[in-house]
Formats: structure tokens, C-alpha cells, sequence
């Protein structure tokens, strides 16, 4: 919509040469001008430059439905469509598994199982729809070369014995995985922008990208804190773009960063109120996601993965459509399981946290390589 | 009565003014749009006005989707009901506008409606028809963008289409500066684009009587020697305001001036949500009218309500 062409929008006569002269062809070229600036490129009266930009507008907007509209879309299409995990109790918290045309994001410490989760789910997408799965190919963005296709059959042969049991299908249903590994950056946009055009081709009905944190170098990580322009939220907006135009769910893992000071965020108004009261309570060890609070607002779902009191648990920290509720989990080489699928609810602050406390197993927590 | 009306002759000749004494009475006869929670009502001074421009701010995940869709329903409440009997604009930025969810507020809220107005209920049967969730939905205008662009086409094109829909009270842009943030690349023209647009929404308020809810993400910033929270681009702005002065020199329009003032005088009211402990909170930061309050709020699966009511404790929802 953005880069409509003027020239295509049967303007009045008058306005289209004169915005043709002044080689301001799409629709972005002429709306991301003030008022005033228009009317000095064109050289003409406030009248003249408003009459444009209602007109232009009015072919850039894109069109409005009702509510009523899009449930009825929604159900036309299947319900909405979901991906199930085939974690049961995660299953019921999200209304059926991870939706399709969303953007889910998974966060959590290094070897906490974010990957096997991506594993999983690339196999169960591929799996025909009377087992569960969405029959289509998909996308692997491997971004720390830590895709293992020895590791996800070995997932799936032992969740499902009995699928796998069949000759050839798990050499059927590795083949539909089409896994990218993106050296840098540029790579990774490069290979995004690409990316639409594939997806609609080839039946592609999932795209994980693991992880998106890893291009983010140390220069660029004052991003979170100051104002920089960042590339990856280009990205991001990209990723949210694509879930939306072709009704796949998309899934991205998300790598954590130690705190840098010791309180969590707060608001100027908060800290005054609170002056020097409340030092005493700290978490010990405290953990964001990297990549920002920008990007936390721009997910639809966030899986948070953490450990904390000798477990490890998948925490449903953001969804639109469910309360945060946490649940213990393991890994086995079946890959994750759920100990409960009851689920323990969570509030307050403890619903964003991530935590990342006493487990030996995973050593003095390095930052990912 | 009489006063009244011998004062606004003798201001006749000032066209498109209104004596102080006229607008009080206007305002005290205006309805304003539930929160859905009491509390929240309070210190908002009676829910969102109409004709005001209120930006709501907060972390991911506290509730402003959730507040944005409980106002798109709560100002459907039919005038026999105690509403406002209008309809919506959604304008969803961020793609984060489920309709499954949409749906589950509506049936909260007429719940509550037949809850409070037993006796309504009975008698008028024409009422009741009226009182489903899918003419809830009926009513709520919906535009998805994905770009800036897009975003200020539809803010120039909503003069018209309020033109054509006469019967739309609020409008709620969630969130306004995502996109902005995202692809934006000169700053000074972004922050005069952007008031332009604050602009319009305010002007559109007042001439169509209705309320303009803005939500806004949060970013962090350097302050004091501290990590503060702080809304977007309000500081962002003001950073950028001499680069725009500079810029507005440069082209020798005196009145850019005014235009490249930052984004936090754009709204009229400013709510901020927040985590108290284990409470989610709103804190009104800016009013014109109103003391600078919190209250404690909860979200349900029936939508924004009181804290502690009994309705707060968590269902699990679906």
C-alpha cells in the first residue's frame, strides 16, 4: 500500500501532473511530507496540497472491515488455526497451540531447551493433518548453526513411535524442512526479503527463525537503551508482515542478557515515590531478553522459558487470549515434556521476569555464543 | 437559562468561540465511556472523554490491547443502558487484535449489562435483541496497518469516513508510534510528521465529538544515573527538537516552530499502566482537569474490571 504509485490512483488530472513533476511517485512520497513542506515542493496553495494528500490518502488507506467481518473471516478459514505443541496443558493455556499468522517468540537462557522446542515444532508442521500437524513445508532460519537433524528425528521417533514406524516417512518429512544458516546480518535480511516470495510458493507452512538475537553485536545492544535505528527492527516489522500475508505462524527464539544494574525498570514517577525504601528486595539473578523492550511489545505470544526452585519451567508470559500461567517441564529425548499439565498461575512482575537460578547443569551462565 | 443564552448572543460575532459558562454545561452533559472498572473511572474523572485526546501508555503485556478493546465494546452500551450507544474505530498497528478476544469482552459486558438492569431486561424485548455480542462486533471499524504510511493515510482519510459514519465516538490507535519507530529514518521530519498527526487527531475529536485513545509502548531510558521506563518518543522527540529548529530555520518557516514541539504536549491526557507488586495499576500522569492519581485495576477474562471485585479472580480463559 505504501509504495502504491500515484500515477495509479486516477487523480484529477491537474494533481497528477503536478505531483509527477515533482517526481513524488508513491504514495509514501507525498504523505511522509508536512503540510507545509509539500506546499514548497509543489509551489502551490495550502488548498492545492490538501486537496493531494485527502486524495492520496484516501487510495494509500487500506480498507476497513468490522469486527463481525473478521470473526466470520476467522471462521470461513478454519477456525483461526492453531499448530499444536503437543504439550497438552500449554495446548489448552493458548487455545490450541501457537496460531497461525502470529508472531511467537520463545526466550530464555542458554540450554534451557529453546531449541528442542523449535525442533519439535518444524517436525510437527510437517506431519500430514490427521496426525496433528499442518502437511507443509517449512522454514528453519538457523542463525547459530545449532540445527541438528540427527537430534529432531530422534525427537519425533520417540514422541511418536508409532507414526514413525513407517518406512521412509521420516526421511519424507526431513525433506520438507528447508533449513537457511545466514552468516551475518545482511545475510539474514537478504534472505528475508527473498523469503515472501518462497513462502507463498512452496506451500510453506511454518518459519522459525533461531534465534533472532544472535547478529545483534555489542555496538548495536545500546539500541535498547538509547535511540538507535536499528536493523533488526526492520526485521522484526518484516517478520510480523509475513506471519500476517500468509496465515503461517511464525516462531522466533530470543536470547537473554544480564541485567545491567541492579533494580528492575521503573517509571520516573514510581522511583520518586519510592525513594530509598525498597532496596532490600533483589532478585538474584535477573535476566531480560535481549533485543529490548521494543521487541517485547511487538510479539503476540511470548513463551518464556526459565528456571528457578530446581525446575525448569515454560511460562506463557504475553498472549492476548490467555492468563500467564506457568508449567514445569523436562527434557528427554523425546524432547520436552510437561510434568503437569495443570499449570501454576502467575501475576504481578513475576509474569516478565525470566529467571535463571541454581541449576548446575547449566554452569556460570554464559552469554550464547 | 436566560443568562446563558444572552451571553452566547452578545459573542455572536466571534464565530466558532464558546463562553466559558457554555462549555461547562456541555461538558457536565457529556457522557463519558466506561473503563469498565470503577476505580479506573474515578480517577479518569468518569471514563474517557469525548472530544479529548488520552494516550495510555505501559510494559508489554499489562493491558493496554486489553483496555483498547474494552473501550471499542464499552461504547457500543446502548443509551438505555447508561452508554453511549456509538460505535468504534480500531486502528491496530501491531497486529495484536484478536477477534476471539473481542468477542469474549462483548459477552462480558452484556453479562454485566443484564447483571445491573435486571428489570430493563424483562421489559423491553426489543432491547435484548439488540444485545448480542456479534452487533458488538458489528460495530467496530477495523483497519490493519502495516506501515507509516499507511498509518497517516488513514488518519487524513478518517476525516471523511467520520463524515460518512456520523454515529463513531471513540477511536483507538494501537499503538500509534510502532511503525514510526520502526522505519523512520529522518528523526526531526518524523517528530514534525508525527505532531501533524497528533494535530489532525485532536481536531477530529472536537469537531466529531468524539474520543481519541492513543496506546503507546514504553522504552527505556537513561536518566539520573538510572534505567528509567518512559513512554515513546516523548523523549525521543525532544531530543530531536533542535535538529527540527534548525531544519524549520533552514527552510525559513516561522511556523515549524510550533509543529516541531514535542510529542508529549500532542495529547490531552496521559494514563500510565503499571505493575504495583502483583497488582497491575494506572497512574494519571497528565490532565488538564483532574488531581494526579492511581488506582489498582484487573484484567479478567471478562475484560478491564475492579481489582479485588469478585469477578477478578482468574478464569482460565477458553
Amino acid at each position: 500500500m505504501a509504495n502504491k504509485l500515484v500515477s495509479d490512483m486516477c487523480l484529477p488530472p491537474h494533481l497528477a501532473h503536478l505531483l509527477a513533476a515533482r517526481r513524488l511517485t508513491t504514495a509514501k512520497d507525498v504523505l511522509s511530507l508536512p503540510e507545509v513542506e509539500l506546499m514548497s515542493l509543489l509551489d502551490a496553495g495550502l488548498a492545492t496540497a490538501r486537496d493531494a494528500v485527502c486524495h492520496v490518502s484516501e487510495f494509500a488507506c487500506p480498507p476497513c472491515q468490522t469486527a463481525l467481518a473478521l470473526l466470520d473471516e476467522r471462521v470461513r478459514l478454519g477456525g483461526g488455526g492453531r499448530l499444536a505443541t503437543t504439550l497438552c496443558g500449554l495446548d489448552e493455556a493458548l487455545g490450541g497451540g501457537i496460531p497461525l499468522g502470529k508472531l511467537t517468540e520463545v526466550v530464555g537462557p542458554s540450554g534451557i531447551g529453546k531449541t528442542q522446542f523449535c525442533l519439535k515444532l518444524a517436525l510437527l508442521a510437517t506431519l500430514p493433518e490427521c496426525y496433528g500437524g499442518l502437511n507443509g513445508r517449512v522454514v528453519y532460519i538457523d542463525t547459530e548453526s545449532k540445527f541438528s537433524s540427527r537430534r529432531m528425528i530422534e525427537i519425533c521417533q520417540k514422541s511418536f513411535p508409532q507414526i514413525f514406524r513407517q518406512e521412509g516417512l521420516a526421511q519424507k518429512m526431513a525433506g520438507r524442512i528447508l533449513v537457511m544458516r545466514p552468516a551475518s546480518l545482511s545475510d539474514f535480511t537478504k534472505s528475508l526479503e527473498q523469503m515472501k516470495v518462497t513462502l507463498l510458493q512452496n506451500d510453506v507452512k511454518l518459519l522459525i527463525v533461531d534465534s533472532v538475537a544472535a547478529f545483534m553485536s555489542s555496538e548495536n545492544e545500546r539500541g535498547t537503551t538509547g535511540f538507535t535505528q536499528h536493523p533488526l527492527r526492520w526485521a522484526l516489522s518484516f517478520l510480523k508482515s509475513i506471519a500476517e500475508l500468509t496465515r503461517i505462524p511464525v516462531v522466533v527464539s530470543n536470547q537473554v542478557r544480564s541485567q545491567s544494574n541492579d533494580d528492575g525498570y521503573h517509571y520516573s514517577f514510581e522511583v520518586k515515590r519510592m525513594g530509598d525504601g525498597d532496596g532490600a528486595e533483589r532478585l538474584e539473578s535477573h535476566l531480560v531478553a535481549a533485543l529490548g523492550i521494543q521487541w517485547a511489545h511487538a510479539v503476540t505470544i511470548r513463551l518464556v522459558f526459565e528456571s528457578h526452585s530446581g525446575q525448569r519451567f515454560i511460562k506463557v508470559a504475553k498472549s492476548p487470549m490467555s492468563p500467564a500461567v506457568a508449567f514445569p517441564f523436562i527434557v528427554e529425548s523425546s524432547g520436552i515434556t510437561l510434568l503437569n499439565d495443570e499449570g501454576i498461575d502467575v501475576s504481578g512482575p513475576e509474569i516478565t521476569s525470566i529467571r535463571c537460578q541454581g541449576q548446575n547443569l547449566l554452569g556460570p551462565l554464559p552469554l550464547e555464543n | 437559562m436566560n443568562c446563558n443564552s444572552t451571553a452566547s448572543h452578545s459573542f455572536k460575532y466571534v464565530t466558532g468561540a464558546q463562553n466559558a459558562w457554555d462549555m461547562l454545561s456541555e461538558e457536565q452533559s457529556q457522557k463519558h465511556i466506561t473503563t469498565g472498572s470503577g476505580d479506573l473511572n474515578g480517577i479518569l474523572g468518569g471514563g474517557i472523554h469525548c472530544k479529548e485526546v488520552t494516550e495510555i501508555g505501559g510494559v508489554p503485556g499489562i493491558g493496554k490491547t486489553q483496555l483498547g478493546i474494552q473501550l471499542a465494546i464499552n461504547v457500543q452500551i446502548p443509551v438505555d443502558y447508561g452508554g453511549l450507544g456509538g460505535k468504534a474505530i480500531y486502528i491496530d498497528t501491531e497486529g495484536s487484535f484478536m477477534v476471539e478476544r473481542v468477542y469474549q469482552i462483548a459477552e462480558g459486558c452484556i453479562s454485566d449489562i443484564m447483571e445491573y438492569f435486571p428489570c430493563h431486561h424483562d421489559k423491553s424485548s426489543s432491547g435484548q435483541e439488540n444485545l448480542q455480542p456479534e452487533s458488538f462486533l458489528a460495530g467496530i471499524y477495523y483497519f490493519r496497518i502495516c506501515s507509516y504510511t499507511e498509518q497517516i493515510a488513514v488518519i487524513n482519510y478518517l476525516e471523511k469516513f467520520l463524515g460518512e459514519h456520523k454515529d463513531v465516538r471513540i477511536v483507538i490507535i494501537d499503538s500509534v508510534t510502532f511503525h514510526f519507530r520502526q522505519d523512520f529514518d529522518d528523526l526531526a521530519l518524523r517528530t514534525r510528521v508525527l505532531s501533524g498527526l497528533s494535530l489532525k487527531l485532536m481536531k477530529l475529536s472536537k469537531s466529531y465529538n468524539l474520543a481519541v485513545v492513543l496506546l503507546n509502548q514504553v522504552t527505556t531510558k537513561f536518566t539520573e544515573g538510572s534505567f528509567q521506563l518512559t513512554l515513546a518518543l516523548v523523549t525521543a522527540s525532544r531530543q530531536h527538537l533542535r535538529r527540527g529548529w534548525m531544519l524549520a530555520r533552514k527552510i525559513s518557516f516561522p511556523s515549524r516552530i510550533a509543529d516541531s514541539d514535542s510529542w508529549s504536549h500532542s495529547c490531552t491526557n496521559r494514563l500510565i499502566l503499571y505493575w504495583k507488586g502483583n497488582e497491575r495499576c494506572a497512574y494519571l500522569d497528565k490532565s488538564p482537569s483532574l488531581p494526579v492519581a492511581s488506582t489498582p485495576y484487573a484484567v479478567t477474562s471478562k475484560g478491564v474490571r475492579d481489582a479485588g471485585s469478585s469477578s477478578c479472580k482468574r478464569v482460565r480463559v477458553m
